[in-house]
């Protein structure tokens, strides 16, 4: 009995100490897809010495990143996220929709979307680009590898899915602008096609990791795949990491424009008492410091005139579209697209 | 009856099942039938549909195929093992004895990162093994040789003690009577060490049935091709599914417990066998 | 003279043992060896400094402090677990005992995605007692609590596995002259079945430990991942490699592997210690 005793009162000990260690000093909690941790990293960082200069006190800003899916279940389940900072809003209006933790028009309460900065998907080959890989169309042919996450579960895939096919719907159609007044059977027959196009990229994949960096690994750490489609700031970010001697970004003559937004959680921050901060947190990432940092870290800031002119140099200039044009916003490109029964489970229900 | 007499003279019966239920209950119970009840929300039809779907069958067959083709390359060469580490004698047996309880110990996540690093196509083995045509990470072989990692103890610790038990001197009757040493060893040895060896095949089996860690590094994680039951919970929950994900969870619970008992029924049929001879 | 020569016939032939270990070590060498070697060299690849810096980094740190806490608290408990369920299922025999030791095996066969499952469903937003939890402010998962119930889940049947047969095996012949010398029940369990249980125990608590530890998948879905408070280590590793810091996540995969190479060792001390049955 001494013995358990013992063990028992250790474990109190230890559960209170657990307890104990709380800190003082406000806290918010960002709960943030793969690729931003770099950004954040350094966003935060930035932040808090801007709200200590302007009087605010001291804070403390937590950090979780992981897929987008995950991370939004996570939040509906009761991760206590302040912000949430996404891959794409529709995981944000799932958030909204289910949960009501954030009201359904968050997306207008920020400029631009909610994204204060954007990004778009690219290719990363290896070094010298040896099978010449120029756009969409090299990616169905025979013998190549393509990487790509899965999009049931990455934010990053779906924005790869949705580009590869409005590519295939601009070859059949001539253009993608003022799509809902074309005759619907000439419509219907561009999507199959596209259908098709899609499914045929699917055959080139070998592996479908559950997130962007799980997909990056695979192309980069194991080497397996001849091109990588990846956010344009994982590609910088990958080249940048591990060697610009070894990959190189090409740009397709067409891509989507990816949006990634922020929210705060308004019921969570209210609860935490932390909504002032939290709102600050957000408005700060269009400050021109966020707006450089945002740059820095290859997002395509919403305000480029902040940023450095050489990190906006980098970036290179492709023919960008918006979901809503296209595939008339993302609710409806979920339900079409990624939802059980979906196009994309079609290809593999084949 | 006397039997149960005789233990019952021992006290504290009540009071250590009540706090061994009290605590199963809370800790593993309580949980499970959150999963039972979850599902129970969709009825049976609900049930069948979501498991009869074409993408969860193919996930089942993937599971419990390679699951059982780890099993039984672990049977085969877990009772190698074992019969080496009992009966031959070399240096540094008690090192490789120690080495066997390595995956019991090894973070999963560890041994599917090492095994992806090692079989994937610039791996140091998957080059090689590349170059003969041969593909181990990102199919359903991967999946089979993390599931032997984490199988490889059971066989090996459930045979090691029926071989150390075994009497010799029915080997050496059977040897005396004539008969060859492989006569010997099929007739007498291999029967009566096959209920354990039977019992680490279903453990092993059982416990790759549930592996997550190790596999989802090397799986490949194609649907319809490699994509295994728990990758396949975690996808669903990640489109915010939460039946499908239970459905799927609640196949698995039920073939884990149907292995289960099928193993604890193994189990004392073997002891009584052993004690029987 | 007639026996000597026979039990010298039971030894089988050499090749034949040759063979055997040529297969026996070659397994244990492409399945168990390997990967350890592999874990070993990507983590000191970059010299013995970068090991040293990734495992004390803020964030490693903050992780082995929450491992190491989740470990005190599940390890201790469960083995009082494993006490009583070994005296209740080992020392007494009754209907349904069979089917009560499956249940307790059951986590050791459930897919850990299953374990980190049912405790969203039982304490998420939306599980049975989410809106309780939540009208109290309690937070369970995504914090320590929901770890160490993971963890609890998971490990559960290690010690009772451990000492559920072998109690039975020791029967309860020793015990019950004890009770007849006088002694106390509790004595009686202090002073007979532990010690002749004690090695058994520690084995149990050894590989509790370590899978308490180790934990990746059931852990992972419970975590929320906050940085620096709800990362195990397993967990850190996998957040290195995916943020392309390949050496210091196989430092932390070190880390790990060497405290299952420690506990291979303790356990083997034991056994030599004990056991006769191992001895040889």
């Amino acid at each position: 009995m001494r013995s358990s005793h013992k063990i028992l009162l250790l474990s109190l000990l230890v559960l209170g100490l657990a307890a104990g260690k709380k800190n003082a000093d406000p806290e918010i909690l960002n709960v943030s897809y793969d690729p931003t941790r770099e950004f954040y990293k350094e966003y935060n960082a930035e932040f808090m010495n801007y709200w200590k200069a302007t009087g605010g006190g001291k804070i403390v800003i937590k950090q979780s990143h992981g897929g987008a899916g995950k991370q939004a279940r996570a939040v509906m389940d009761g991760l206590p996220a302040d912000v949430v900072t996404l891959a794409l809003a529709y995981d944000i209006d799932v958030i909204a929709e289910r949960t009501g933790l954030l009201p359904a028009d968050w997306s207008t309460r920020l400029p631009n979307n909610s994204a204060p900065y954007t990004s778009t998907i690219v290719f990363l080959v290896r070094k010298g680009n040896p099978e010449n890989i120029r756009d969409w169309d090299d990616l169905v042919r025979p013998g190549l590898e393509v990487i790509t996450p899965n999009p049931k579960t990455s934010g990053g895939a779906r924005w790869n899915y949705l580009a590869a096919w409005a590519f295939a719907l601009k070859r059949e159609l001539g253009t993608l602008k003022d799509l809902d007044k074309l005759d619907p059977a000439v419509m219907k027959a561009a999507e199959k096609k596209a259908m098709a196009f899609v499914s045929g990229i699917f055959e080139h994949v070998p592996v479908l990791d559950a997130g962007a960096r799980g997909s990056t690994n695979t192309f980069v750490q194991r080497g397996i795949g001849d091109v990588l489609l990846a956010w344009e700031n994982e590609a910088f970010l990958s080249i940048n990491e591990l060697g610009p001697e070894n990959f190189e970004i090409v740009v397709p003559s067409i891509s989507i424009l990816a949006e990634p937004s922020v929210s705060l959680v308004d019921k969570n921050a209210e609860a935490h008492g932390v909504k002032a901060i939290a709102e600050a947190y957000l408005q700060y990432l269009y400050s021109p410091a966020g707006q450089r940092l945002a740059a820095k870290h290859y997002y395509r800031p919403a305000y480029p005139q902040f940023a450095d002119a050489k990190d906006i140099s980098r970036f290179p200039r492709v023919e960008l579209f918006r979901i809503d044009e296209v595939f008339g916003g993302w609710q409806k490109a979920q339900k079409t697209h990624f939802n059980d029964g979906g196009t994309f489970d079609r290809i593999y229900l084949k | 009856m006397n039997a149960i007499k005789k233990h019952r003279v021992l006290p504290g019966f009540g009071l250590s099942l009540g706090t061994s239920l009290f605590y199963l209950g809370l800790i593993v119970l309580l949980p499970l039938s959150a999963l039972i009840f979850r599902s129970s929300a969709l009825g049976w039809q609900g049930l069948w549909e979501i498991l009869g779907s074409e993408r969860v069958l193919r996930s089942y067959r993937l599971t419990l195929g390679t699951s059982f083709a780890a099993a039984g390359v672990n049977a085969v060469f877990g009772f190698i093992i074992a019969w080496f580490l009992v009966r031959v004698k070399f240096p540094g047996k008690k090192i490789v004895d120690s080495l066997i309880d390595l995956p019991f110990a090894l973070p999963t996540a560890v041994s599917g990162i090492a095994l992806t690093a090692i079989y994937s196509r610039n791996g140091w083995l998957g080059a090689p093994l590349e170059a003969l045509g041969i593909k181990v990470a990102f199919t359903p072989v991967g999946i089979t040789f993390a599931m032997i990692l984490v199988g490889l103890p059971f066989v090996v610790r459930t045979v090691q003690p029926a071989l150390e038990e075994l009497e010799t001197e029915l080997e050496e009757a059977a040897l005396s009577l004539g008969a060859g040493r492989w006569k010997t060893f099929c007739r007498v040895i291999f029967p009566m060490v096959l209920p354990s060896l039977m019992t680490g095949f279903a453990m092993a089996f059982a416990r790759a049935l549930g592996e997550y860690g190790s596999v989802v590094f090397i799986a490949g994680n194609m649907p319809m091709k490699t994509e295994i039951a728990s990758l396949l919970i975690i996808t669903k929950l990640e489109q915010y599914d939460y039946a499908g994900a239970t459905a799927i969870a609640i196949g698995m619970l039920a073939i884990s417990f149907l292995l289960l008992l099928l193993i604890n029924g193994l189990q004392s049929w073997s002891s009584r066998r052993l004690k029987g001879i | 003279m007639e026996q000597e020569r026979y039990r010298r016939a039971l030894r089988a032939p050499r090749p034949v043992n040759i063979l055997i270990g040529f297969l026996a070590l070659g397994f244990i060498g492409l399945f168990l060896v390997l990967p350890l070697i592999v874990v070993f060299s990507e983590a000191f690849r970059q010299g013995l400094q970068v090991w040293w810096k990734s495992i004390s980094d803020p964030d490693a740190l903050s992780a082995i402090r929450l491992t190491l806490l989740v470990a005190l608290i599940v390890v201790p408990l469960n083995t009082i677990f494993g006490l009583t369920a070994g005296w209740a299922l080992g020392k007494f025999r009754f209907k349904g005992r069979s089917f009560l030791i499956t249940l307790i095996d059951l986590p050791f066969s459930i897919s850990p995605v299953i374990s980190g499952l049912i405790f969203i469903l039982l304490f998420g937003t939306y599980g049975w007692f989410g809106p309780w939890l939540t009208a109290h402010h309690i937070q369970i998962i995504f914090s320590v609590p929901g770890i160490v119930l993971a963890t609890l889940f998971v490990t559960f049947p290690f010690v009772a596995r451990e000492l559920i047969p072998l109690m039975s095996e020791q029967g309860t012949e020793e015990e019950q002259a004890a009770l007849t010398l006088g002694a106390g029940g509790w004595q009686t369990f202090r002073r007979i079945t532990l010690p002749n249980v004690k090695w058994g125990l520690l084995y149990g608590i050894i590989l509790c430990n370590a899978r308490a530890m180790g934990e990746f998948g059931a852990v992972s879905v419970v975590s929320g991942h906050i940085r620096g408070e709800t990362n195990t280590l397993p967990l850190h590793a996998e957040i290195l490699y995916n943020e392309y810091n390949f050496t210091a996540a196989f430092a932390v995969a070190s880390l790990l592997t060497l405290l299952a190479l420690v506990t291979l060792i303790v356990k083997t001390i034991v056994e030599m210690k004990n056991d006769p049955r191992r001895r040889s």
